[in-house]
């Protein structure tokens, strides 16, 4: 615990229980599908049956007849009415420097299917159930074409779009070539690996929802929706989308039922949706059945990749290259093109000191779902390459896989670090979270486990995972210069209430990180206000400036700075305050632990006094505006670098092939703990979700990809919609309780 | 149909059409929108309540089903002011995170500590079967059955 906790038993540092949870586990959360307005009318959407398809028609006489449906939309009306694509939010550049190629994707198909799941009718009618049975009665004249499906023999299949040359939407690249060619060219050693990193299916347990409102009197829209990002989803739908303008659009994110990165974008189903209330002047509901999750929410992961690592006579690393087909999916999802790009290969040094790395990345179009960033995004994906061949290349040269690890690390001195990928690490110490994971699994202990298991019939391994993340995901200025269509800061508000107490606004969105706990903790240490007395505010474009959301470790490390900075703005304003009302100059005021105090005097006053003072300004500086509320939007110089070791080791019975995880041991390094307790439940849900991929195999036994996640249908051919999943969430009988080191 | 029933101790008349099930008598007829729709193959678990007394997902009854029966949701175990000690073990241990299992996963811990003897790490898990959770890892929420179980 830090002494600011020990002052503070809810400040920075202390496992405060969270407050949000009081709603949730009493049943009174407000999730989207919880929300209902009067007059409220019902969405179904039809879905393409097949991977790639000619729309030559839609027959809707049939569905319209359906007792209780009020009105069926069509692809083809929203493009005759104006409204545009959705877009891509970051340009990727070929390494030719030409502009991506976007394959234009319409909010519903108007002529073209491209995958199964693509809606391209939307029912609406008095019942979800008369909804349903509408979308059932629309007849599609489909005519199927050729399918592309396989991410690597995309780039030699039939183009799914005329103007994308061999389905490839980039090729994109980073690194020195021709150094790292030469650095291999005098390799002593030279270690292989082909890899396939599995497309996942994210499923958070909430389906995606929204409720489309719009007030005739005032021109107002209003979407509630399942989104890690409202402001964005604003942004989106009013400057590009152009459902309305910017200041008639407010985004409401309630209580949403966790994301893992699958509600950072903006789909076609609440774009169709809040476009149609405006048409039809009634509140309109949609809520995603699973089966529609596992469809047409964006996927994750999906490369594959060939490496190469050159190593030296000692086993140092000389040189990486990596190779990597990139399955984007249909269509360019909101930041579908960064994930396998900016957020992966700028990764590939990992914790090591290699010198030389080139990484060549094509990012290919198939008929199927969009991927884009998913738990981690493109972090994870470099963390699985480098692990993997760094593992492979210990065992081909007869070296210790810790060992190898260890002298090959960057070491504390070498601090900030310039990697040969574009980043600068600021700081670490890799190999102390090794050497903490290796004492904790007792790895000195593994060789006698090994022969002990073997004498069982079992074989028994261990595997190493040292990782580092870019999180914060900024600045700003280099991002908008590689592409990105926004910056990536984020903005706070904190209004001292006249009362004393403090009201929180962040542009940051909480779907089960706990920010209303946390946030306030932040603010309850920063200025002495009692934690109770603060309450933080997300997730609605009506009530804060503007945000760009929870995703890729952003919130704390940018939103919580961006509190802290306005924070700093109270504190200088209320030592004018103090200064005036104490008689003193303002050089004579601290400010501590919520206490206006003179130097070398014992006159003080509360924050909470120096709060009404500035709403009943009767004793204030005549130069100074009432009130106390101060804003801030911070701009992160870097990113932050949390990095660690993660070791788990398993036993497979050869006789029945069940692989028992039996020990798992993380050691993380994350630097400023605002919240113990919250940070553990991240990890142990991160590792679980992690165990689950790794846990995974793709099978072509059925056709289709075999996720530990998800079973997805690579194409359905039959007339009706042969589509085979099955869940594959987290099974508990594969885990246990393993240690987790802060 | 018209359907009668008992609702955290309240006798209750719902007209429903007769496909309807019950989850939704309780979501949008009665308003008690605590208990969650997570997906619609009865996999979830968000949905479950205790009906005549056991955990049940109430994706599964349908509302004929659902003629005299009592159900018990999340709204009539506890409040805010007054937890269940499920509730209170879920908080303190911090076994929720998103928070939209959570109330079907507290109505089947409570089945299982209500239901068997001897609760242990195994036996909570396999007990947790059909409820899932994408957030936690089960970690935290085992601990919380585990404290509930062992005070009782």
């Amino acid at each position: 615990m830090s002494e600011a906790a020990q002052v503070n038993p809810q400040g920075i540092g202390a496992s405060v229980r969270r407050r949000e949870d009081q709603r949730f586990i009493t049943g009174e959360g407000q999730y989207t599908d919880d929300l209902n307005q009067p007059g409220q009318v019902y969405a179904a959407f039809c879905r393409s049956p097949y991977a790639r398809a000619r729309i030559n028609g839609i027959e809707t006489t049939e569905a319209l007849s359906v007792e209780g449906v009020i009105a069926i939309y069509t692809g083809a009306e929203l493009v005759a009415d104006g409204l545009g694509d959705l877009p891509c939010g970051w340009l990727v550049k070929s390494k030719d420097g030409s502009d991506m190629n976007s394959a234009p994707h319409p909010p519903m198909a108007a002529t073209l299917a491209n995958y199964v799941g693509e809606p391209y009718a939307m029912v609406v009618a008095e019942s979800v159930q008369a909804a349903q049975q509408g979308a059932e009665m629309v007849v599609a004249d489909f005519e199927e074409l050729n399918a592309v499906i396989d991410v690597s023999q995309a780039s030699v299949s039939e183009p799914i779009y005329e103007s994308v040359d061999r389905n490839v939407a980039y090729n994109w690249a980073l690194g020195d070539e021709d150094a790292t060619r030469m650095a291999f060219a005098k390799a002593a050693h030279v270690t292989t690996i082909d890899l396939t990193n599995n497309r996942l299916i994210p499923n958070a347990l909430e389906p995606r929802a929204c409720l489309g409102v719009f007030e005739a009197a005032t021109g107002d829209y209003t979407l509630y929706t399942t989104s890690q990002n409202p402001h964005l989803e604003r942004l989106i739908l009013s400057a590009f989308v152009q459902v309305a303008p910017e200041h008639k659009l407010r985004i409401v994110a309630p209580d949403v039922g966790g994301g893992f990165g699958s509600k950072i974008f903006v789909y076609p189903e609440e774009t169709t949706v809040i476009w149609a209330a405006g048409k039809l002047r009634r509140p309109i509901k949609w809520v995603a059945e699973r089966s529609e999750s596992f469809l047409a929410d964006a996927h994750g992961r999906d490369h594959v990749t060939h490496a190469e690592l050159a190593l030296d006579e000692q086993g140092r690393f000389t040189a990486l290259k990596v190779q990597t087909t990139a399955n984007l999916g249909a269509y360019l999802s909101t930041f579908g093109s960064a994930v396998p790009t900016y957020l992966y290969g700028t990764l590939l040094a990992g914790q090591y000191k290699t010198p030389n790395i080139y990484v060549e990345v094509e990012g290919v179009y198939t008929n199927t779902s969009p991927v884009d960033a998913y738990r981690g995004a493109g972090r994870p994906e470099a963390t699985y390459v480098i692990e993997r061949i760094v593992e492979r290349a210990a065992r081909e040269l007869g070296k210790d896989p810790a060992d190898l690890r260890r002298m090959n690390m960057i070491q504390p001195e070498d601090f900030p670090y310039e990697t040969p990928v574009a980043l600068v690490y600021d700081t670490g110490n890799y190999e102390a979270s090794l050497d903490k994971a290796v004492l904790a699994i007792d790895y000195d202990g593994f060789e006698g486990r090994r022969a002990k298991a073997a004498e069982q019939g079992k074989r028994r391994g261990i595997g190493f995972a040292c990782y580092i993340e870019a999180c914060g995901l900024a600045p700003s200025k280099l991002a908008i210069e590689l592409g990105a269509g926004v910056g990536l800061y984020e903005s706070g508000e904190i209004r001292i209430n006249a009362t004393g107490s403090a009201s929180v606004f962040t542009g940051s969105h909480s779907h089960g990180q706990g920010h209303e706990t946390t946030f306030a903790q932040v603010v309850s240490d920063k200025l002495g206000i009692p934690y109770d007395d603060i309450d933080v505010v997300h997730g609605d474009t009506g009530r804060m400036d503007f945000g760009l959301g929870t995703y890729g470790s952003r919130s704390l490390a940018v939103g919580g700075s961006a509190l802290v900075m306005a924070a700093e703005k109270i504190i200088e304003k209320g030592k004018k305050i103090a200064a005036h009302m104490m008689k003193a100059s303002i050089d004579q005021v601290e400010f501590n632990n919520g206490e206006f105090t003179l130097t070398d005097s014992n006159q003080s006053m509360s924050i909470q006094e120096i709060a009404f003072a500035s709403y009943v300004p009767a004793d204030y500086p005549e130069d100074l505006e009432p009130g106390l509320s101060e804003k801030a939007f911070y701009d992160p110089g870097n990113f932050t670098y949390p990095a660690g070791t993660h070791i788990a080791e398993v036993e497979i019975d050869i006789e029945t092939g069940v692989v028992d995880l039996v020990d798992f041991v993380a050691v993380d390094d994350f630097g400023h703990i605002i919240n113990p307790l919250i940070v553990h439940g991240q990890v142990h849900g991160g590792v679980a979700q992690g165990l689950l991929h790794a846990e995974s195999r793709r099978s072509a036994r059925f056709h289709c990809r075999h996720d530990r996640d998800a079973v997805y249908a690579q194409s359905a051919r039959s007339k009706g919609m042969r589509r085979s999943w099955c869940h594959r969430f987290a099974s508990r009988d594969n885990e246990r309780d393993y240690p987790c080191a802060g | 149909m018209k359907v009668s029933l008992q609702v955290n101790g309240e006798p209750k008349d719902v007209e429903v059409p007769e496909n309807t099930l019950l989850v939704d008598i309780l979501r949008v007829h009665l308003g008690l929108t605590g208990t969650h729709v997570g997906c619609d193959t009865s996999q979830c678990g968000a949905c479950t309540v205790h009906f005549n007394g056991r955990a049940v997902k109430s994706c599964t009854v349908l509302a004929g089903q659902a003629e005299g029966a009592e159900v018990t949701t999340i709204e009539g175990i506890g409040t805010q002011e007054d937890l269940h000690p499920m509730q209170e073990a879920f908080r303190e241990c911090h076994a929720l995170q998103c928070g939209f299992c959570t109330p079907g996963m507290i109505m089947q811990a409570i089945d299982l500590v209500d239901n068997v003897d001897d609760l242990d790490n195994r036996s909570i898990r396999e007990g947790l079967e059909g409820n899932i959770c994408r957030c936690t890892g089960y970690h935290n929420i085992v601990r919380a059955i585990q404290s509930v179980a062992d005070a009782s």
